[in-house]
């Protein structure tokens, strides 16, 4: 345990400062190309550049590449390749405008490197019931796990600092689990990942410096949903992921269908006068987590934010209970 | 409304719980014999289908309880 401290420690600070000391320079080269966008919450016409994408696999990559140079491990490899794989489906889709289907098919090559390293275990732990060994299913769990993670996180960037606020709470709830299941080398490698979105939440936060786009979204679903797999925490992590999860839930029984935000005709959400976010009642509109959040009366950015990550705290304490009930059979 | 959320969160654990239950209870000990090296294939992919049948069941009850308990706010 004592010989893991150093890398841990070392991989932290990498992946933070990477992608802390990245963004500026990304922010100002984005500002140089025009390539911004309009921050529609925003009162006055405020333009944000993005993606942010990649300071954020460039945070991943080195501090994943550093834990490699102490643990010659596949599972890093895989973890690494992933989120690489993810991130240039995301930076197409960045540049390019792609249909509804691009993200979710694109995204089952990059769950590709977990199968054909074989960082995988078949059987599928609940917790209380112990394990059920499935090597079917379980190959189509891989495959689709990838593209779901990577989507459900791409899907709650709708706010200011919402993605990466989200991910820093699910990550970490995540490796606290890993901790408490005593599968420490995969809880190493997977703090990086909370590190990568803490530094990437300073620039994203309300009001936000910088968008992190597809490329960056999908790079954080797709390395959680890496992390998920390879350390045998799907569960665990689906629970953490909860309230992503039942955003995208919202959204495709409402609409029935695959499609790309900018495809709806209708707003789930729009301004009062003061500028602050108020439910529609638009029928042709999807139902979301902020439409949800909204019924209540008007909030303004900052105020739904927090109540998405109240939500994602609630999850995470869930997950991580979740985590000690696997070590009890009933 | 917040408390509804919340809610529905809760009740998405549980029925995470207790799927994982059905799985490991009923489609763990689960097996096919008689048909030789394709057993362990039949079983598979039996025990898949049912699985999906299984994930296809709860996706229906959320959607159900989704409804029930966010109607009036829908609607409102």
């Amino acid at each position: 345990m004592a010989e893991l401290i150093i890398p841990a420690i070392v991989s932290c600070i990498v992946a933070f400062f990477t992608v802390y000391l990245a963004t500026p320079p990304l922010i100002k080269f984005l500002q140089k190309r025009n390539l911004a966008v309009k921050d529609m919450n925003k009162k006055d016409h405020v333009m944000v550049v993005r993606p942010g994408g990649p300071s954020i696999i460039a945070g991943i990559v080195t501090s994943e590449l550093v834990l490699y140079g102490f643990f010659q491990i596949n599972e890093i490899l895989a973890i690494i390749i992933t989120s690489f794989i993810a991130f240039v489906i995301g930076y197409v889709d960045d540049r390019k405008i792609m249909g509804g289907w691009f993200k979710p098919v694109a995204l089952v090559i990059a769950s590709t490197p977990i199968i054909f390293l074989g960082t995988y275990d078949s059987n599928l732990t609940f917790p209380l019931f112990g394990t059920v060994q499935i090597p079917a299913l379980y190959l189509g769990l891989i495959i689709f796990m990838i593209p779901i993670t990577g989507n459900t996180i791409n899907s709650i960037d709708v706010l200011n600092g919402v993605a990466s606020g989200f991910m820093i709470i699910a990550s970490f709830s995540l490796s606290i689990a890993l901790f408490i299941l005593q599968n420490y080398e995969i809880a190493i490698i997977s703090l990086p990942l909370g590190f990568v979105s803490l530094a990437f939440y300073k620039y994203h936060k309300i009001p936000s410096k910088i968008f992190p786009g597809d490329s960056g979204a999908l790079t954080l679903g797709a390395m959680y949903g890496a992390i998920a797999i390879v350390g045998h925490v799907e569960i665990i992590a689906a629970i953490a992921l909860l309230p992503a999860i039942i955003n995208s839930f919202l959204f495709l029984s409402s609409m029935k269908r695959i499609v790309e935000h900018r495809q709806i005709k209708g707003k789930p959400v729009d301004h009062t006068e003061d500028f602050k976010l108020k439910a529609t009642n638009d029928k042709t509109a999807p139902i979301t987590l902020v439409r949800l959040i909204l019924t209540g009366g008007p909030l303004s950015e900052k105020q739904v934010g927090c109540e998405i990550f109240k939500l994602a705290i609630f999850s995470g304490i869930l997950a991580i209970i979740t985590a000690f009930m696997m070590r009890v059979l009933i | 409304m917040k408390i509804g959320l919340f809610g529905f969160l809760f009740v998405m654990w549980i029925l995470i719980l207790a799927g994982g239950g059905i799985l490991v209870t009923i489609l763990g000990p689960f097996s096919i014999s008689g048909y030789g090296d394709f057993d362990l294939l039949l079983t598979s992919i039996l025990k898949a289908i049912i699985a999906i049948i299984l994930v296809i069941v709860w996706i229906l009850i959320l959607s159900k309880l989704k409804n029930w308990i966010f109607k009036k706010e829908i609607k409102s």
